[in-house]
């Protein structure tokens, strides 16, 4: 009985020594954003199902990745917030978008609805800002009609870590919010005016919903999930929408890709553009130190493209539009070996 | 070194015949090779720790040089933290710090006295064993489980059962009102600072019942028999007796305090301003503020700031340890002038 038992486990462990010597040489390691490494970890495992190739994904953050990529430590570096062209050209890498999300902000508040309460970019702005402090402000019950909103202290919720969902978020308030854009700016880690900070989504949807009378951003897999009450937002065509994957496609779909792919897909025009949208990208380096794995990572993204719209789905993402996914693949042809030829293959 | 190790008490032969025949002669034998291996590797271990330590304060000096460039000294009492206009302070984080572990330090020592108190004086018999493995095992519950319990369990609690009466009481009186202000939410420095308490005092207790457990038995009854009560007994003999045992005790779990992590990041709010002395108001810890932001700071002042702080707890840790040493060296002094 003891031997049934302990076998396996050796072989397993005898296994994995020996695909780990084999394969370390040609495997393709990534580090980086932790948003969109779900869906990575499940293309990489059905991707070597078919191929055989052992993709690696490190879900570091997306600044630990970037560090990671610039130092060449890894074959590709991911980041929810894309970098400038003028910092890409300086680094010598092109960057391009993998899969589309929606950050999504929910609230706690008794015997509200998903969907129930509508909020302004600026109305939202001011909340974060700690000027609308009360559920019954004016501010707030003006947009929300006949909703009976609690005299309540507002408890703001918001990342304490680094992220690209803040990222996502503050680019959005900085749009729309002039205040907001002056005292605090974007980025991934801001001076926040109030609020408590919860670690990552988790520790943000659990915030929210221990907090009485709370509001909190988290990205739609999270809200959607955690079955929490989201929040109807005003958007550029000035409706009110709801997060859902029709409204981070319109919103994709409003983007110019065509110059660069520094495209950040907050407050985009068209009527059904959900504001809270972004892309998560991908960085590699023009130049291969390494040909072999570089076209391996682009064969592996190749063949996500290609048949990972329907695992993206599955778990909350959003697809590129096909139109898009063209431009990358031709983006790719800018990623060459150390004698000029291009990596990817035809 | 044999030479000069008295008789054995055992030989009577010896011991007999050692003086008129003067010493034994010195043979020196060479030490095994196993022994020279042995005695190499255990210098080698120490000094490894050494060069560990050294390449530990060299690494954080090179990566925190540019925020020591910029800021110098003043980055001790600067409160601002944005990351987007690029200007670090480390007050609000050392302060969060510093506080939080004196509360729990507060809490705990008084609490971890009790415990011992009772295991080794009070308790029955068939008692002791089953709590004293209870209090040991306290220690090996993991601090995020500490932590999401805080979050989840004991700030609602702490929020209406003390915050929110608290607030009711001192919302008018000028000096408390501040105290006691903040979002009744439970989140902040007394909350993390409660929840290291908890997580401490298995660590205090244990160390000062062991030591407790060691005062010998004889020095206790004869101050029994000489009419004194427990608490006397246990003040003016046991204390005295184990002082070293206990000071060295509190100072491992205030070394534990300073340096949680994962459980005060649930708990304090990881906010990174000061809005006033309140105990309930959303702060931050250095250690929450590294595990947080570290894997996201862009290159540049942003990391080296996080590395000063770290920089900064190394030295608090450091001048922590080295007062406890002046604390025991001036205790041992004045039992010098007494005897």
């Amino acid at each position: 009985m003891k031997f049934a038992l302990v076998r396996p486990v050796f072989a397993a462990f005898g296994l994995t020594l020996v695909a780990g010597s084999v394969l370390a040489a040609d495997d393709v390691t990534g580090a980086g954003a932790t948003f969109p490494a779900p869906l990575y970890a499940k293309w990489a495992d059905a991707y070597n199902k078919v191929s055989g190739a052992r993709i690696n994904y490190q879900s570091v953050g997306s600044g630990a990745g970037l560090k990671q990529i610039r130092a060449k430590t890894v074959d590709f570096g991911a980041s929810d917030m894309p970098l400038k062209d003028d910092e890409l050209a300086k680094d010598g890498m092109v960057q391009f978008p993998t899969v589309i999300g929606g950050v999504v902000p929910v609230v706690n508040i008794q015997g509200i609805q998903p969907g129930q309460i509508k909020l302004t970019g600026q109305v939202l702005g001011d909340i974060y800002l700690g000027k609308v402090a009360k559920w019954n402000d004016a501010a707030i019950t003006s947009l929300n009609p006949g909703v009976n909103l609690p005299d309540a202290a507002i408890s703001v919720v918001r990342r304490a870590d680094g992220s690209g969902t803040s990222f996502i978020f503050t680019n959005y308030l900085s749009k729309v919010n002039a205040e907001w854009k002056s005292k605090v700016g974007e980025g991934t880690a801001v001076n926040w005016p109030t609020g408590a900070g919860g670690k990552g989504n988790e520790g943000v949807s659990s915030y929210v919903q221990r907090l009485p009378n709370s509001i909190g951003y988290v990205e739609y897999a999270y809200a959607k999930q955690n079955k929490m009450a989201h929040v109807l937002l005003k958007n550029a065509a000035g409706n009110f929408v709801a997060p859902d994957d029709l409204n981070f496609k319109a919103a994709a779909a409003g983007a110019d890709w065509n110059k660069s792919f520094y495209q950040v897909l907050t407050e985009q025009p068209g009527k059904d553009s959900w504001p809270l949208t972004g892309a998560t990208f991908i960085m590699m380096h023009k130049s291969q130190d390494k040909p072999a794995q570089g076209a391996a990572a682009l064969k592996f993204f190749d063949w996500a493209y290609s048949n990972g719209d329907k695992m993206a789905t599955e778990l909350e993402y959003v697809p590129l539009p096909d139109a898009v996914k063209t431009l990358v693949r031709k983006e790719w042809g800018q990623i060459k070996d150390g004698s000029g030829k291009v990596v990817a293959a035809k | 070194m044999a030479a000069t190790l008295p008789a054995s008490h055992f030989d009577k032969n010896e011991m007999q015949r050692s003086d008129p025949m003067g010493r034994p002669p010195t043979v020196r034998r060479a030490g095994p090779w196993a022994d020279s291996l042995f005695s190499a590797l255990a210098h080698g271990a120490a000094l490894l720790t050494l060069a560990l330590l050294a390449a530990i304060i060299g690494s954080l000096i090179v990566g925190a040089m540019p925020a020591i460039r910029e800021y110098g000294l003043s980055f001790l009492w600067r409160s601002e933290w944005d990351p987007v206009k690029d200007q670090y302070g480390g007050l609000v984080m050392i302060y969060g710090t510093l506080a939080t572990s004196l509360i729990a330090l507060l809490i705990a020592v008084p609490v971890s006295f009790g415990i011992a108190l009772f295991l080794t004086e009070l308790s029955p018999g068939w008692l002791r064993r089953p709590l004293g493995v209870a209090i040991e095992l306290l220690a090996a519950v993991p601090s995020i489980v500490y932590g999401m319990w805080g979050l989840l369990v004991f700030s609602p609690v702490l929020s209406q059962y003390v915050q929110q009466p608290m607030q009711r009481l001192f919302g008018n009186v000028p000096l408390l009102k501040s105290l006691v202000s903040g979002a009744p939410v439970g989140i902040g420095i007394l909350s993390a600072g409660i929840i290291l308490a908890i997580m401490i005092i298995p660590f205090i207790a244990a160390v000062m019942r062991d030591v407790f457990e060691v005062t010998p038995a004889m020095l206790k009854e004869s101050a029994y028999g000489l009419g004194s009560t427990t608490w006397e007994v246990v003040f003016k003999v046991v204390l005295p007796y184990t002082k070293t045992g206990v000071i060295g005790g509190i100072m491992l779990g205030l070394g534990r305090a300073l340096g949680e992590t994962m459980a005060v990041t649930f708990v304090i709010g990881n906010a990174n301003q000061l809005n006033g002395p309140s105990l309930f108001e959303a702060a931050n810890s250095i250690t929450s503020v590294l595990a947080n932001e570290f894997a996201e700071a862009s290159e540049g002042l942003h990391q080296a700031s996080l590395l000063y702080l770290a920089l900064v707890l190394f030295f608090v840790t450091f001048v922590v340890l080295a007062l406890s040493k002046v604390l025991l060296a001036q205790l041992r002094k004045g039992e010098g002038a007494r005897a």
